[in-house]
């Protein structure tokens, strides 16, 4: 092997093209300086965000839509903070990510240098893993590692720390000798999981006697890439299914036995069919707070199998009568291999079956007209955009009332076309990571869901978009509040709405929008709707910002109220009086 | 002063020796709430790996000693982690200790630590030095009878343990 000397920068961005990266997202700094040089002549495209959040918003986009890491790489101190969110959304909704960040030289480390911050004590609780290069010749093997940790297992973040030093050409520290396939040095990780067949047996036994099952079916299933392999277990076993927020589009929501989002702001036959289940079936899910309800009156009557990859999840909430650890897809496959041999049990389950139609016949979700003059209902907003736009379009929300009807209203029949942020709940999410998912597929249509207040954290970003030449389409659903939180006030607190109003008139959306070179559409009344989206629909060569002035008052319905278990829904106030 | 009697819990992690990792493991139980009572971290028989020796109250205040377990597991540089049962393993701890004697004291305190197989390290006009090598329990008895005699300095290990053969 013939050994070649480069320096530490040349290095990074190397192994990344080695690594398969196409595009990175990110914002140059000090610290960073030697590494951006490099980039000039790579083959690698480099997205210049406005905001480093922005930078790691695009890449969990990009990451959530294609099922590539997605790639950031920003400078020290406040840069290093700035990511610090992005990061920890991709801890919570398990997306891989390897964020390259700027350091300080290895001699100032510690001393409060210009931008220094200590980057890997401040993301070690909110990444899968990160890694301080203290030798320039580790830089192959660190970045591949990076990568391998990211993508296998459970998926997560990872975070490579650079000292300039070790990447500036002009510093004797940055040589190194270019190692071609370097050996990962990973004693303690070991992603694979041996199939636990006994228990497979055991779980197919469950589901083939339970009188009234449910599949809970979580992002995990995503990750896994195992929405066919589901769609034939389910096909098998003629269960019905469940999508949770992070798995909308593993399942399509236009199958008989599809009932939709369950949990806090889920359908009432999806909640409800849980809660009254005899045995849950989760896979690649994790009893999150926002499905579960009161965890001790979680799905009282329900047996548990529970397929993870992550071994800390089963048990975790709650305690599975078969656990499976393990790749959901291998897992599926081996459960329909296994059906597919048998001789099927077939159970009557037609009482089971026509509960569920009953709830879905009294509990579809509803909204009321709009009254002439008055604000759009946002519900009737998302219904013309799921209808006017293609099949395949990739939406992406914010964070509050808006992702939840989006959630609800869209009809998710692909998967990957569905981006937000579940776990960790961040507002101003959508509008980077739908330049994100866009960068990454950039002949199909890519939609922002926003609120006005997540709007107004991010919208920066339309810059990048335009300069950059990614245009993506922004559906604001403008109702003058910080609605979710409104609505805990107006429910929970007695209507007294404690600084929630943001203002009816600043800023100007339309205004703000052409001022970032996008085409700015404002939307006041139901007849104009499908217009503008049609409208919308037509530009392509820049980005469009439609302001849909919607009602604040009101509410997302079925609501669980924090705190109770999931027999406690509440159904919109036309629906009260139905048996439940 | 509570003393270590009672139950308690040793868990045993192989880590890599590197930098940080300590970090990584101990902010696991901070994150939680959760004290460690005492810890021991050296480099194993292989020099690339460290044994680290967590002990904890069995009481863990609502935090299920399992799920520290799986999460400890999946940090990248845990290589292994397993509780060691007290009833099968064997444990020591070193404690080593400056207590006030005068001269005429010396006698009945020397007499004390050949009973529990202590040894005197150093000896001063007004005051000794000892070390006993011992399980917890015992360190925490003798501990308690040199409290009589007034302890200037203290400084205690920690258990380490190995399975019992």
């Amino acid at each position: 092997m013939t050994s070649e000397n480069i320096d530490g920068g040349k290095a990074l961005i190397r192994a990344l093209e080695k690594e398969g990266v196409e595009v990175m997202f990110g914002l140059p700094g000090g610290a960073i300086l030697p590494v951006y040089d490099p980039i000039i002549d790579s083959t690698i495209r480099h997205i210049l965000v406005r905001h480093e959040q922005g930078a790691g918003h695009m890449a969990q986009g990009y990451a959530q839509a294609t099922g590539k890491p997605g790639v950031a790489m920003v400078t020290s101190g406040p840069a290093a903070t700035n990511i610090v969110t992005p990061l920890c959304d991709a801890y919570l909704d398990s997306t891989p990510l390897v964020v390259i960040t700027g350091q300080v030289p290895l001699a100032a480390i510690g001393t409060d240098a210009f931008q220094e911050c200590d980057t890997t004590g401040i993301t070690m609780g909110v990444t899968k893993h990160n890694f301080l290069v203290k030798d320039a010749q580790d830089i192959p093997r660190i970045v591949k590692e990076a990568f391998h940790i990211a993508t296998t297992g459970r998926p997560g973040p990872v975070l490579i720390d650079l000292p300039k030093d070790i990447v500036d050409p002009n510093n004797p520290r940055s040589e190194l000798d270019w190692v071609e396939n370097p050996e990962m040095e990973l004693p303690g990780y070991k992603p694979e999981k041996n199939i636990d067949l006994t228990a497979i047996e055991n779980a197919l036994e469950l589901i083939q006697t339970s009188k009234r099952p449910v599949f809970y079916v979580g992002g995990g299933i995503l990750k896994a890439r195992a929405a066919e392999a589901l769609r034939e277990l389910v096909e098998i076993t003629g269960i019905h299914v469940v999508t949770t927020l992070m798995a909308r589009g593993a399942f399509p929501d236009s199958h008989e036995l599809c009932l939709g989002m369950p949990g806090m702001h889920g359908n009432y036959t999806a909640v409800t069919s849980m809660q009254k289940a005899d045995l849950l079936v989760a896979l690649g899910a994790r009893f999150d707070d926002r499905v579960t309800g009161k965890v001790d009156g979680f799905a009282p009557d329900a047996k548990i199998i529970h397929v993870d990859i992550d071994p800390a999840e089963l048990g975790k909430v709650r305690k599975p009568d078969v656990a499976i650890n393990g790749d959901c897809r291998l897992v599926i496959e081996a459960m329909v291999d296994l059906l597919r041999r048998e001789e099927s049990i077939q159970i009557d389950r037609s009482e089971w079956k026509s509960m569920i139609s009953g709830w879905q016949e009294r509990f579809p979700l509803t909204y009321e007209d709009s009254e002439p003059g008055s604000r759009l209902k946002p519900q009737y907003v998302l219904e013309q955009l799921r209808d006017l736009t293609p099949e395949d379009t990739i939406v992406a929300s914010g964070v509050g009332q808006h992702q939840m009807w989006t959630s609800q209203y869209w009809s998710f029949d692909h998967p990957y076309t569905w981006i937000n942020s579940g776990g960790l709940g961040t507002m101003g999410f959508s509008i980077p990571a739908a330049i994100g998912a866009k960068v990454g597929n950039p002949d199909r249509m890519v939609w922002a869901v926003d609120g006005d207040g997540c709007f107004q954290m991010t919208a920066q970003e339309l810059v990048t978009s335009t300069v950059e030449n990614v245009p993506i389409k922004v559906a604001l659903l403008n109702n003058s509040y910080l609605g979710m939180v409104r609505q805990w006030q107006d429910m929970f607190y007695e209507e007294r709405f404690s600084e929630v109003f943001l203002s009816d008139d600043v800023p100007n959306y339309k205004a703000w929008a052409e001022s970032m070179g996008c085409v700015g559409i404002r939307v006041d009344s139901p007849e104009e709707v499908p217009e503008a989206i049609a409208k919308a629909n037509e530009i392509e060569d820049r980005s469009v910002v439609i302001d849909f002035r919607t009602a604040p008052e009101e509410r997302v319905y079925p609501m669980v109220p924090a705190g109770k278990d999931n027999s406690s829904i509440v159904v919109p106030p036309s629906q009260e009086s139905q048996e439940r | 002063m509570k003393k270590t009697q009672g139950n308690y819990t040793i868990l045993v992690i192989t880590v890599e020796n590197k930098f940080g990792v300590l970090a990584r493991v101990s902010g696991l139980f901070s994150r939680r709430g959760v004290n460690i009572k005492s810890l021991a971290v050296a480099p194993t028989d292989k020099a690339e790996f460290s044994r680290i020796t967590v002990d904890l109250d069995i009481e863990l205040e609502g935090v299920s000693l399992d799920q520290i377990i799986n999460q400890l597991d999946k940090l990248i540089n845990v290589v292994e982690i397993r509780a060691l049962d007290p009833a099968e393993s064997v444990e020591r701890e070193l404690m080593i200790v400056t207590v006030e004697a005068e001269a005429s004291q010396r006698d009945e305190l020397v007499d004390h630590l050949d009973k529990v197989g202590g040894k005197v390290l150093n000896i001063g006009t007004e005051s000794m030095m000892l070390s006993l090598v011992e399980t917890s329990s015992v360190i925490d008895d003798f501990e308690s009878f040199l409290s009589s005699y007034g302890i200037v300095e203290l400084q205690r290990t920690g258990r380490v343990a190995l399975d019992s053969l």
